[in-house]
Formats: C-alpha cells, sequence, structure tokens
C-alpha cells in the first residue's frame, strides 16, 4: 500500500483559471498533467503538496497545430499516445515519434503528457525508493540531506535528466512557451534546464508550460536512439538524438547532437557536432564524431546497468543514430522496443 | 527429417510397456491426457476467484508493519504510546506478545513473529498496529519510535567467514556460518588419479526472487469458542497450521488454516511469514478479523528466494568424455534466517549425481548468515546454481576433449534404474530423448559452430525430483491424502490439503478423479487446502502434488470404483471385473446397453454400504541413502529437460537477444499437455529472466560513512525481469516414457524446465562470440569486457576468480554402491556429526541403527 496523501485538487477548465487558483492558493501548490510522475512521486513522499491544480481540463493545452513544411506546435497537454500517432509528427519529426512511442508502456501514454515529459522530475536509485527505504540510508541531497550517496565528496546532486523527448526536442531546436500570472515567454527547450539534480528546471514554479513549438523541418535528417534493459516500461539509460541538414554534396552543413539521461539535463556534444560540419557522412567521419561525444557524457552510478559500460556506450549509440541518417548499414543489434 | 513441431508429445521408441498406476484401461484415458479447460479456469478470467486481499469481513481491521530501518541492530526500547492514541487504531503487538520462535525446519527455528531482541535486516518487521483503516495504521506505524544499538554489519559471505562477532545467530555450525556440509562418496582421489584431464571452473549464481504479481496477503478471523481462522496466499497450509498453533500456544484443534488461490507461488509462498502468524495474533487479541496486504517492498523483504551460490567444480574426465571423479564447493549467502536453508545447502549437491555416470563425487559447502532478507526455495530449490555450473563446466570439456557437446552428455547418460554415488535411486530416465529431440528440432548437427560470428547455439540439461522423498518433520506419515464423498445425486466431492498455486494442482485432482471413475470433470467438487477440512497435503512445493496428490486421488478413487462395481454387478448380474466406467456410467464391456448411469450406481451402492466415502494417500518409497544428509535428494522419480538456445550478440557493445528456444521435457505422462507445456514456458521465461537480468542484490554504502545495507531494487520497475519484448519465441516437445511411480506414469513440470535454460544461454553466447561468462544473470557488460579481454590476449572470460578459502574437515565417508557400500558413512564420529546440530535427515539415522 503506498497511498496519495490528502491535498486540495482543483481542476480548472482555462488557463486563466488555473493560473488564478495558481496565484491564489495557500501553501505549497503544484499541477499535474498526466500525473504518471507527480503522483508516484507524491506517494513515495518525494514531493508533497497542499493544493494540486490540474491541467487535465484545460482543452486549449492540447493538440497538434500546423503542417508538415511549416511551424508545428504541441500543447504541453497532448498525451504521448497522440504526440506519437500523429500524422504530423511522424512525417516531419520522426525521431520526436520514435522517442515519445518508446516512453514507458502503452497505459502511461495514454495519461501522460508532452508538457509533464519536459518537466519530468530527475531521477537517482538512491532516490526513487519509498521512504522507509530512503530512512534506511539516510535521505541524500535531494531530500535535504548532507550528502550525495552517488559521489560523496561532491556538492551537488547528479540525478539524471530522463525525459526522452527533451535531447530530441533540443537537437531540433524546439521552443517552449511558458506562461505565468507576470506574463508570457518563450525559451529555446535546451535553455528549459539546468544541469542539477535538484534545481533542474529554469521554469518558475507558478510558470505554466503551455506549448513546445517546433521549426520547420524540411531538409532536416534526425534520428533517436535509446539504450535500456527491457523493451518496455524502463526509463533509459542513454539517449542519442541527431539532427542534421546536408548541402547537395552531401556536406554536412548544420548539426546537432545530444545525449539523454547521462547528466542532470540533456547535453549537447559540440565537439561532435564540429567534426560532422563541413564534412560527408562517411564510415569514419561518423566514427570521429561519435568518439568525440563521449566527453559530454557524465554517467555516474544511480542507474541501471554499471556506468563504464554506458559510458562506453555512449560512441555506438551516437554513431548507430549517425549510420542511420547516413543509410550505413546497421552494424549494432537494434534494441528490442518498438523502433 | 522434420523436426518436430511445438507441442508434440514424442513416446520414445525404447519406452518399455507402462504399467503406471491408475492406468488400467490404458488404451482409452479419456480425460488424462486431454487438453482439457482447468477447472479453476473460467473463475479466474472473470474475476471470480477470490485471492485472500479479494476477502472482507464484518468489522474487519487492517494491520501494517512496523520494519527495520538497520541491517543489524539490538533493539533498546519501543515506544508505542503515541501510536496507541492515533485515531482508528485497535491493536498494537510487539515481539514479546509472540516470544516463541518458529522456522519452516525443525534444525532453523529462529525467527520471531516480530523481533524480539535484535533486528537483522533492513525489512525485518518489529511492531504491528492495526487500525480501522489501511491509511490510519500507516499512520499510526510512523509515530512508533524504535531505539536501536547498531551492530556491525555483515553483507556477503566473504566477511561471514571473517567475522567471528558480532554473531547474527547465537547457533549454527561455526561463527557465522549457518551451516557446513562435507560429504565425500566413494574414492574420489583414486577417480582424479585415473582421469586423463581433469578441468576446474569457479562460477558465480546471483540470488533473484520469486516475483510474484499477488502480494502476500492473510486474512485472520477469530470465530467462535476460541478458534481461529486464517486465510492466507501460501503454498503450505500444513506447515502454516503447525507454526500457527506453536507461535500462538493453541491446540491445532481451535487453528485452521485456508490457503486462497496462490497469484504466483514459486517457492516464495512455502514458509511461514511474520504477518500471518501477527495477523492471528491480532485477531484473538482484538476480537476483529485483521487483513494484511504486503505491498511490493516488503515482497522482496520476504524473499526466500534463489541463493546467491559461489561455485567450484572439478572433474577429472577420460579422453572419450567419461566422468571419473568430481569435487563440488558451494558458497551460499543464506541471508539473515534460517528458512529452508539447511535444505538448500544440501540441494546444491544432491543432484549432481542424476543426470550423467559419475562414480565418485565429493560435495563441500557453506552456508553464511548475512544481514540480508533470508533466502529459501524458488523454482528448481538450490539445485538450479550447481546445474548451470555443471553445464557450462560440460560445455567447456567437450570444447577440449573435441567433442560434440551434445554427445558429450548422450555418451554419459546415466542408466535407467540406478542408484547413483550418493544414493539415489532413479526410475526412467527420459534425458537422451529429450536431447535427441532438441538437437533435431533446432538443427544442432548442422548449425552448431557453423553460424555467422555473433550468433550461436547453446545446449544444456537438467533434471529435477518429482517430489521430495522425505517430509520435513521427519515421519513415516503419508506425504498426501485424499478423502471422497460420493453422493446420491451423482456429485463426487474431493476433499485434499493441496494448494492450487496457478500450476494446475486443482485441474490435476480432478482429473485423476474423473479418470477413474469414469465421470466427467464438472462432477468432481473439489475442496482443497482447508486444514479444517481436508486432510493434510504438504504443500505446493518440490514439485510433488502431481504425483503425490494424484496417486492419493488414485486409491481413493479406486476404493470407491470397487464399492460401485460391487453394487452394481449384484445389480445388472455381472462379474464386477466386465464393468466400465465411463461417460458418466457404469456398464458392462461386453454388452453396453446393459448399465446405468452413474448416480443411479452411487445410490446402489449406498443402499448396499450405507454413506459412501473413501480415502487415499500416499507415501513415498524408502530411499537407499542411510548418512547424515541423505534426506535431501531422494524423489519417487526425476523429471528430465534438455534446451537448445539461439542467440543473437554484438560483440561490440555486448547486447544480445535470445531468439529461439527448443526445449524437450521428460514428463512420464501429460496429465494435461496444454497445462504442461503453459509450465514449461512459464520455466523458460523464469530461466530467461534469471539468465539474463534477474537480481536482487544489495546497496552496501561507503563503509567510512554508513552501516547501510539495503536492496538495491525493491520495485518492479528497477528489478529487472523480462517482457514480451524480450521472450522468444519456444518450441516444446514433451517426452512421454510413463514412470512406474507417477499417476498414469506422470512427473513433474513445475521446475525442472527451468534447469537447463541458464546454462543453455552461456553456451549460445560462447558459440556466437567466443567468450566464457561464468556468472548469471549475463550482463551485455560482462560479454563486452570477455570480448575486449580476448582481443588483448587473456583468456575471454567474465566471472569470479577464485572459492575463499575454507577448512572443511574430514568428510563424512559415505562408499558408493559399485564399491559395496550400504548406504552408510563409515566415519560418522571422525567426520564430527553432531547430534542435534542437524539436518533433515536426523531421522534417517535414528531410522537405520540396525
Ligand atoms: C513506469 C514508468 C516508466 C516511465 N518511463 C519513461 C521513459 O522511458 N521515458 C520518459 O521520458 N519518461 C518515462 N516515464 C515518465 C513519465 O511519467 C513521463 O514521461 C510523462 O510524460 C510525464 O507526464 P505527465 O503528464 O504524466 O506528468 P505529471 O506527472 O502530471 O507531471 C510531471 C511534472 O511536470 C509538471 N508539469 C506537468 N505539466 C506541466 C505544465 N504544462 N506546465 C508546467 N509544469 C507541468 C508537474 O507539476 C510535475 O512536476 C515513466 C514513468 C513511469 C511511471
Ligand atoms: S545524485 Fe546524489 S543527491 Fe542526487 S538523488 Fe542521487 S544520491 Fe541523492
Amino acid at each position: 500500500m503506498m497511498r496519495l496523501p490528502v491535498f486540495r485538487l482543483h481542476q480548472p477548465e482555462s488557463l486563466s483559471d488555473a493560473m488564478a487558483l495558481m496565484a491564489s492558493s495557500d501553501g505549497e501548490t503544484r499541477l499535474v498533467a498526466g500525473g504518471t510522475d507527480l503522483w508516484p512521486n507524491m506517494k513515495r513522499r518525494h514531493q508533497s503538496a497542499d493544493v494540486v491544480v490540474s491541467l487535465n481540463r484545460v482543452a486549449e493545452l492540447s493538440g497538434i497545430r500546423g503542417e508538415a513544411g511549416g511551424e508545428v506546435r504541441i500543447g504541453a497537454m497532448t498525451t504521448l499516445a497522440a504526440v506519437a500517432a500523429s500524422p504530423i509528427v511522424r512525417a516531419a519529426y520522426p525521431a520526436l515519434a520514435r522517442a515519445v512511442e518508446s516512453i514507458s508502456s502503452p497505459a502511461i501514454r495514454n495519461m501522460a503528457t508532452l508538457g509533464g515529459n519536459l518537466c519530468l522530475d530527475t531521477r537517482c536509485t538512491y532516490y526513487n525508493q519509498t521512504e522507509e527505504w530512503r530512512t534506511s540510508i539516510d535521505f541524500c541531497l535531494k531530500e535535504g540531506g548532507t550528502i550525495c550517496w552517488v559521489a560523496p565528496e561532491s556538492p551537488r546532486c547528479w540525478a539524471v535528466s530522463s525525459s526522452d523527448a527533451a535531447p530530441v526536442l533540443c537537437a531540433l531546436g524546439a521552443r517552449a512557451r511558458l506562461v505565468s500570472p507576470a506574463g508570457e515567454r518563450e525559451v529555446s527547450v535546451a535553455e528549459l534546464y539546468r544541469d542539477d539534480g535538484i534545481d533542474y528546471l529554469t521554469k518558475q514554479p507558478d510558470e505554466v508550460l503551455t506549448e513546445v513549438v517546433l521549426p520547420p523541418s524540411d531538409g532536416v535528417q534526425m534520428s533517436f536512439w535509446k539504450l535500456r534493459r527491457r523493451g518496455s516500461i524502463d526509463f533509459a539509460v542513454l539517449t542519442a538524438a541527431v539532427a542534421l541538414r546536408r548541402d547537395d554534396d552531401g556536406v554536412v552543413s548544420e548539426a546537432a547532437v545530444w545525449l539523454g539521461a547521462v547528466a542532470s539535463a540533456p547535453v549537447r556534444s559540440e565537439a561532435a557536432e564540429a567534426v560532422l560540419v563541413g564534412n560527408s557522412l562517411t564510415a569514419e567521419v561518423i566514427t570521429e564524431a561519435a568518439t568525440a561525444s563521449r566527453k559530454v557524457a557524465t554517467p555516474l552510478d544511480n542507474t541501471d546497468f554499471t556506468l563504464q559500460w554506458r559510458s562506453k556506450m555512449v560512441i555506438h549509440y551516437v554513431e548507430a543514430a549517425l549510420r542511420e541518417i547516413a543509410g550505413l548499414e546497421q552494424e549494432r543489434l537494434a534494441p528490442n522496443h518498438a523502433m | 527429417m522434420t523436426p518436430p513441431r511445438s507441442g508434440q508429445v514424442i513416446a520414445p521408441d525404447q519406452a518399455p510397456p507402462a504399467s503406471a498406476p491408475g492406468s488400467t484401461q490404458e488404451d482409452d484415458l479419456r480425460v488424462v491426457g486431454t487438453p482439457f479447460r482447468r477447472v479453476d479456469g473460467w473463475a479466474k478470467v472473470t474475476g471470480q476467484t477470490r485471492f485472500a486481499d479479494d476477502l472482507t469481513f464484518p468489522r474487519m481491521v487492517h494491520m501494517r508493519l512496523v520494519r527495520s530501518t538497520l541491517p543489524h541492530a539490538f533493539i533498546r526500547g519501543i515506544d508505542t504510546s503515541k501510536a496507541e492514541e492515533m485515531p482508528g487504531v485497535v491493536g498494537v503487538l510487539t515481539g514479546k506478545d509472540m516470544p516463541e520462535p518458529f522456522g519452516v525446519l525443525p534444525v532453523s527455528q529462529d525467527e520471531h513473529a516480530l523481533c524480539l531482541e535484535k533486528v537483522r535486516f533492513v525489512g525485518d518487521p518489529v511492531v504491528a498496529v492495526a487500525a480501522l483503516t489501511e491509511d490510519q495504521a500507516a499512520d499510526a506505524c510512523s509515530a512508533v519510535t524504535i531505539e536501536y544499538e547498531p551492530l556491525a554489519t555483515i553483507s556477503s559471505v566473504d566477511e561471514a567467514i571473517e567475522t567471528s562477532e558480532p554473531l547474527i545467530h547465537d547457533y549454527g555450525d561455526e561463527g557465522n556460518l549457518h551451516k557446513k556440509i562435507s560429504l565425500q562418496f566413494g574414492a574420489v582421489d583414486d577417480g582424479f588419479a585415473q582421469a586423463d584431464e581433469i578441468f576446474e571452473d569457479v562460477m558465480f549464481y546471483e540470488g533473484s526472487t520469486h516475483l510474484p504479481m499477488e502480494q502476500h496477503a492473510a486474512v485472520a478471523v477469530p470465530e467462535g469458542g476460541g478458534r481461529i481462522t486464517l486465510y492466507t496466499s501460501t503454498q503450505t497450509p500444513h506447515y502454516v497450521h503447525k507454526v500457527l498453533a506453536t507461535v500462538l500456544g493453541m491446540p491445532a484443534s481451535r487453528v485452521r488454516v485456508i490457503a486462497c488461490s496462490v497469484g504466483g507461488g514459486f517457492g516464495g509462498k512455502s514458509d511461514i511469514f511474520s504477518h500471518e502468524i501477527v495477523a492471528a495474533k491480532m485477531a484473538l487479541v482484538t476480537g476483529r478479523p485483521v487483513k494484511i496486504c504486503l505491498n511490493r517492498e516488503e515482497v522482496f523483504y520476504c524473499h526466500r528466494g534463489r541463493h546467491p551460490v559461489l561455485m567450484h567444480l572439478r572433474t577429472g574426465f577420460t579422453k572419450d568424455g567419461a566422468m571419473v571423479a568430481q569435487h563440488l564447493k558451494t558458497a551460499l549467502d543464506g541471508g539473515a534466517y534460517g528458512s529452508y536453508g539447511v535444505a538448500s545447502t544440501y540441494y546444491t549437491g544432491a543432484l549432481q549425481t542424476v543426470t550423467y555416470g559419475l562414480p565418485r563425487y565429493r560435495f563441500d559447502s557453506i552456508r553464511a548468515f548475512t544481514n540480508k532478507p533470508p533466502c529459501g526455495p524458488k523454482r528448481g530449490h538450490a539445485t538450479v546454481q550447481p546445474r548451470f555450473a555443471l553445464e557450462v563446466h560440460l560445455d567447456k570439456a567437450a570444447q577440449r576433449l573435441g567433442i560434440d557437446p551434445a554427445d558429450l552428455r548422450l555418451n554419459n547418460l546415466l542408466p535407467p534404474d540406478s542408484i547413483t554415488a550418493n544414493y539415489l535411486k532413479v526410475g526412467t530416465i527420459g534425458l537422451g530423448a529429450c536431447i535427441q529431440a532438441v538437437v533435431d528440432g533446432s538443427g544442432w548437427r548442422e548449425r552448431f559452430q557453423s553460424l555467422p560470428h555473433g550468433r550461436g547455439l547453446g545446449l544444456a540439461c537438467g533434471s529435477y525430483l518429482t517430489g521430495a522423498g522425505l517430509p520435513i518433520h521427519w515421519n513415516h506419515l503419508p506425504q498426501s491424502a485424499v478423502q471422497l464423498k460420493l453422493d446420491r445425486m451423482g456429485t463426487v466431492a474431493a476433499y485434499c490439503g493441496e494448494a492450487e498455486i496457478g500450476q494446475g494442482s486443482d485441474s490435476v485432482l480432478a482429473a485423476c478423479v474423473a479418470e477413474v471413475l469414469g465421470i466427467g470433470l464438472d462432477d468432481v467438487l473439489l475442496c482443497v487446502g482447508d486444514t479444517g477440512l481436508t486432510p493434510v497435503d504438504l504443500g505446493s512445493y518440490s514439485s510433488r502434488v502431481t504425483l503425490m496428490v494424484g496417486r492419493a486421488a488414485i486409491q481413493a478413487a479406486e476404493r470407491a470404483r470397487d464399492r460401485l462395481a460391487e453394487a452394481v454387478a449384484e445389480k445388472l448380474d455381472v462379474p464386477a471385473d466386465r464393468l466400465v466406467f465411463a461417460e458418466s456410467r457404469v456398464f458392462d464391456s461386453g454388452n453396453p446397453e446393459n448399465g446405468m448411469p452413474f448416480a443411479e450406481a452411487v445410490q446402489r451402492a449406498e443402499e448396499k454400504f450405507g454413506a459412501l466415502a473413501t480415502t487415499g494417500s500416499y507415501a513415498p518409497p524408502r530411499a537407499p541413502g542411510r548418512y547424515r544428509g541423505s534426506g535431501v535428494g531422494p524423489s519417487p522419480t526425476y523429471s528430465y529437460s534438455a534446451s537448445v538456445i539461439e542467440v543473437e550478440v554484438d560483440p561490440e557493445t555486448g547486447l544480445y537477444r535470445v531468439e529461439h528456444v527448443w526445449i524437450a521435457h521428460d514428463i512420464g505422462r501429460a496429465i494435461n499437455p496444454v497445462l504442461t507445456i503453459g509450465q514449461v514456458e512459464g520455466s523458460v521465461y523464469m530461466g530467461l529472466g534469471e539468465a539474463m537480468m534477474e537480481e536482487q542484490v544489495f546497496r552496501r554504502l561507503p563503509k567510512n560513512r554508513s552501516n547501510a545495507l539495503v536492496h538495491k531494487v525493491p520495485s518492479m520497475l528497477e528489478y529487472k525481469s523480462p517482457t514480451f519484448h524480450e521472450m522468444p519465441p519456444v518450441t516444446t516437445y514433451l517426452i512421454e516414457d510413463p514412470d512406474p511411480e507417477g499417476p498414469f506414469g506422470a512427473k513433474e513440470v513445475g521446475q525442472g524446465p527451468l534447469l537447463p535454460i541458464m546454462p543453455a544461454l552461456a553456451n549460445a553466447i560462447f558459440d556466437a562470440v567466443g567468450v566464457r561468462i561464468d556468472q548469471v544473470p549475463i550482463g551485455p557488460h560482462m560479454i563486452r569486457k570477455a570480448v575486449e579481454d580476448k582481443a588483448a590476449g587473456g583468456d575471454g572470460r567474465y566471472g569470479p576468480k577464485a572459492f575463499p578459502d575454507i577448512d572443511f574437515g574430514v568428510p563424512l565417508m559415505v562408499p558408493t554402491p559399485d564399491e559395496g557400500g550400504d548406504g552408510r558413512a563409515t566415519n560418522s564420529e571422525e567426520a564430527g556429526v553432531r547430534k542435534g546440530s542437524g539436518t533433515m535427515a536426523d531421522g534417517v539415522r535414528k531410522d537405520s541403527k540396525p
């Protein structure tokens, strides 16, 4: 038995009502979308709230607008199942469809939203445990303790950014729209994150993420590879999201290489991008770029699998994603989830 | 030739004509052998089955347990005063309310319903609180304060060997070693001296847990007249009954245990658990029904699962691959309590001899206490780990000797009706046919060692008990009994203490009765697993139910048939031996028109004899071993399995995918082929889980900063068990060679088919990429590391380096049958066999006194 604690739940039907409730509520107030992250966290007493404002009935926040070839806007409350099934997303942003389709299980994708996915709490095997378990090891930094059990000498928390959509959206140069009682702003999805396991979002608590804006994808080639133990349910221990453009001669003119689940935020490998830009996608160039990407990954022993091995896999996964784009024969055993 | 198809039943050509119990009309079995729908299937798929957690009673309250947050500590004080004042709280219990120790084995009475003086692992239960709602009980639990005095944490076998103080328990064979065994069968040194080649391996098998979908639950209901009824999800109602009566200090006649349908057991519900006893006590104290349903984390703490075992195996071979001697050493990490551990320890050595000829054999073993949830029996109970070691060891031997691994095994098969070096009496052996079936099915002869780099085939075998030959509590009583009550309307009620845990035991019981009496499955009404109403069956463990319940049921049904036949013969005026029982009628075989409906037959018999009830029971044959330790291993008959696994491995990453599993199982006779294949596939699934990813492992925080030792991932998200994505296609072959001990010739199937899976996978990985992974689960990083090692000129192996240096003293010497032995040890005094420190074979020793 793990039950939710007692709190007050509001289910407003408009964004402005939601905002008003957020501003007027006494005590700790949180937003909830699909609840597939928040509810388990509250059951385990990671997160608490006196008031929870649900965005579930705010119709204006869900739906996918735009068409292939142009800008596409995805409402934050659009479910992952809807994103993955969307013909526009599948045609124009196949890497995003693949990433979203790989998340957890069908049941969770039916509830979970894209906004919730981007705001997903960071994860750590010393942290995502019951309260009794955490008492047994003494609470760590992320919970007001004085030590990080993963890196005891370190002053910071290294909990892992686990959103699968985030690295793809970063690679695609997507932007996020944030609305608060004070007004609204648009930031790049990349700017939404901070490499800190505790304070992992730059978003203010009273800001609602309303939509994700994807730039036109004409001429962009993209890929997403995800490493995890099983073909379903499991969070990633490494993702590689790559997007690039090539000119008529096949020379890479723009490249974005992002890694997920290897730090407290999605991380970009500028070194890998530098290798790619100005070159053709030959097997050699790809291997060189993949090798260069490993440096930015800082996996620690707080997920499934051994960290040395995960760290080695960075090269293989970036390489696989690039080879897929280049149309080269795939040497890797593809992960056994739907890809 | 065309490979056999999946689900095909194969009768080996050499099969002797069977004279199996129950099979009087061998050719026209009507229920047995048909793929009938399981009798509890409809209720299960429509949600009508009542599991323990579905039960609710008037005035019922809910209980939660406060569990230790320290791995090892003295309890210095417990303050429940605040909790008692909390809203809704109706009762609070601590260890002193139930001070009587208990344990499933008579030799390991080391548990308390709630910890008395000490806690021994994170999760050990200390306080129980009952309240009107589960939330209130949980809140009140948070208000309990326990003062501890921490003790040093012992987290591994090595630490247990090194640490003489503190002791986790004040009993055991030596320091923190719960058990230490050394047995020698025959002149082992002479055997090694005759060997052309001697091969040695050190292997490790990680612990894993059962992961049943149903979390343990129990409801205790106080009844009038000072009685108590406990409804619980258990595999062993009889043992729960025994322990409840003892700990509650009540006459057994006032305690009734009802085994609810179990949503997955696999050995994890065959012990007696704290929450069962405490719920009963709480019900007695409060006078109200008390329910507890454990959460998933608590299920990981109940555990009693697979022991982590480190093994050292040394075998002498002749040039043509015959084994001349073997020495096996095993070290078990037992966790914090005894549980079935003494039996587990013996089981890591007992069944090494039942598959291939092994003339001389030595077995040394220790089981250590550590501050972790107790290990116990999981599917294949402690025979799985040494089987993994043996089958990989044989694969390596075959490779070095230049013999095909299938031939190495086929050439060394133990002959049927053997008595092994360690005095196990083996009857029919379908192993040769099993190997043949998977070799043919997988195209082994053409494809082994011939697939492209990265693809491989591996073969391995296994064997398992069809019921432990000896009961846990030594006695000569039947181990299973069935009562039948025949009703004049034509219903036959079958009473039996067996526990349906999803394996299909209800269906087997009904089928045996229906077959003998010639009635439909629907005409058999079952009343099972109720210690108040049903005769004792020891429970659903050691793959004993089909054989033992089946035999008891056949006996009871045959006795009923004889009575009916006598009355009907008189009425129809035909000799009783000409009567046939079929299609719910009793009729003259010479003139089928001349007969009567079954119900009328019952009426005729009732007129003649009065009310009709019969009984049947079964006790296994006596085993030939007479030495201490010989109680573990004997069985009425052994099942055999062989498997070939095909795997695709990416040598660069170490990631791999199991492409196909071919498995053949020697079932003797399938009472229901569909249920049998289901058990085989379930075993393959569970075996792949252990081979690929499942591990019950613990986290020790840096010792300079913390004493903590916690289960690494007590959740279903992070404890990795395969999903549909990882489950490959499985081709199953059933080998039918009816065994004279089995009901209609049947052997077990619930556990045996798991055994070949882990070694077959390790062997397949070797065929694919040329590296040896000498431990399970096999993580991709291990393969990657071994591949790197090989590329750098190493031996391309990943696995444990050494077995700890342990002085096993003088082994207990038992001359083998070939050496003229009589099953007794020759040096009990010298080997230091102590009275009462014992094993399940204490009784054997007593029994065997001249
Ligand atoms: C078993 C399991 C497996 C999973 N596997 C994966 C996986 O493989 N990959 C992966 O990426 N994720 C995985 N997840 C995480 C999954 O919960 C999220 O991916 C999901 O998308 C979260 O969406 P939600 O709508 O349910 O979020 P919620 O739980 O409702 O919210 C999550 C957080 O975001 C905040 N929030 C939500 N919406 C908004 C908004 N519009 N504006 C501001 N703040 C907001 C909430 O306040 C909360 O803090 C898994 C989860 C489970 C339970
Ligand atoms: S990374 Fe360190 S501080 Fe952060 S959750 Fe894990 S153990 Fe706690």
